[in-house]
């Protein structure tokens, strides 16, 4: 089976573009996390934490 | 080697994609996006109810980015229109840095993602909305009227309309009159808009076979109907103040905006067909973005003066 790696091998160009998107994702999952997070806790208030056990 | 092996190492099709995050982000028409934004933000404000800060920053951004989603799906579907267009040409689909396939799985995920953020945390009626705005601009418009009929637009500008009412339901939970008075105002403003710009696009246009009135029932008519349109919007946007949800200072101001609108329809009526600069079209377009923009925010500031105001 011939090496993938050697056969294809990512260009400045791309490896750039890959690290724009994947920074972009991060963010955007980390906005994501928070913006539920918070946003639950504003919906739902206090009784977010009153269940019983 | 396996066919699988072969296909994956031939061409490009092995290799990395060279789309960036802004490729993505021109994926959700950020121009759109703004408008959409600003408009469902004065329906949220205008609304009679007072939203937790957070939640309706939330709502805003559900809406943002499901406008977002909109445009990324209307972006895979039109890919070979677009192609054909110099307006268009550029974007990330007709240029391979995204692939067809990614734009759709983008538009798809953020579409899913924004209505149930909405419906989670504002509520249902608005995340419906939200789908039915998706469907209607995604399905209607994009694959069907865009390119079968003239009134594409007309029928099609439903979607662009919609987010006023969104933003008020989200806060309120209802549709309301006062909601679809502001979904009339841009619903009768998107004719003469994007007919502005198809008189002076018309070229584009017939090239991607797209049916835009110009280039079907001809300069002429369509000049007619833009004035007609002009005169509704000008009476529509007046319409706040004569039902009693904005004051008599907003109504003077949209009167004299309105006017505007039917002065620029009335020199492009008059506009020669021979002229091929369009200045007429050309100042329709940009003074109809201008009205938009001028009449929501009137609505913005006086509803903020009726609320906190003395």
């Amino acid at each position: 089976m011939p090496d993938l790696e050697e056969r294809i091998k990512p260009t400045e160009k791309e490896l750039k573009a890959r690290r724009s998107r994947n920074i972009a994702l991060a963010l955007a999952l980390a906005a994501f996390v928070i913006v539920v997070y918070l946003g639950s806790i504003m919906k739902l208030g206090p009784a977010l934490f009153d269940r019983p056990m | 080697m396996t066919l699988v092996e072969r296909r994956h190492m031939d061409g490009t099709a092995g290799r990395l994609s060279e789309a960036t995050a802004a490729d993505y982000v021109a994926l959700l028409k950020p121009r759109v996006m703004s408008l959409v934004v600003f408009t469902a933000f004065v329906g949220m404000v205008l609304a009679p109810a007072q939203p937790n800060p957070f939640l309706a920053f939330i709502a805003i951004l559900a809406i943002a980015v499901g406008a977002g989603a909109s445009g990324a799906l209307n972006m895979w579907y039109d890919a070979d229109i677009d192609a054909k267009m110099a307006r268009t040409a550029g974007r990330p689909v007709p240029t391979g840095r995204v692939t067809p396939g990614e734009a759709l799985a983008f538009g798809l995920v953020l579409a899913g993602f924004s209505v149930a953020i909405l419906g989670l945390m504002a509520n249902w009626v608005a995340a419906s909305l939200l789908a039915f705005t998706i469907f209607f601009y995604a399905v209607i418009y994009t694959m069907w009227l865009k390119r079968t009929t003239p009134q594409n637009i007309v029928i099609g500008g439903a979607a662009g309309a919609l987010p006023p009412v969104i933003g008020w339901a989200a806060v309120t939970g209802t549709v309301t009159l006062e909601s679809l008075v502001l979904f009339l105002i841009i619903f009768l403003w998107t004719p003469p808009h994007f007919w502005a710009l198809a008189l002076f696009k018309t070229g584009d246009y017939e090239r991607a076979g797209i049916p835009m009135m110009p280039n079907v029932r001809g300069e002429a008519h369509t000049k007619r109907q833009m004035l007609a349109y002009s005169v509704l919007v000008a009476v529509s946007g007046v319409l706040p103040a004569i039902i009693g949800f904005a004051s008599l200072a907003y109504g003077a101001a949209a009167a004299a905006l309105g006017a505007g609108m039917i002065w620029h329809s009335w020199r492009v009526l008059w506009m020669d067909e021979a002229d091929r600069s369009k200045r007429p079209a050309k100042a329709l377009f940009a003074y109809s973005v201008i009205y938009l923009f001028a009449i929501f925010a009137a609505l913005l500031v006086d509803g903020v003066v009726a609320r906190f105001g003395a």
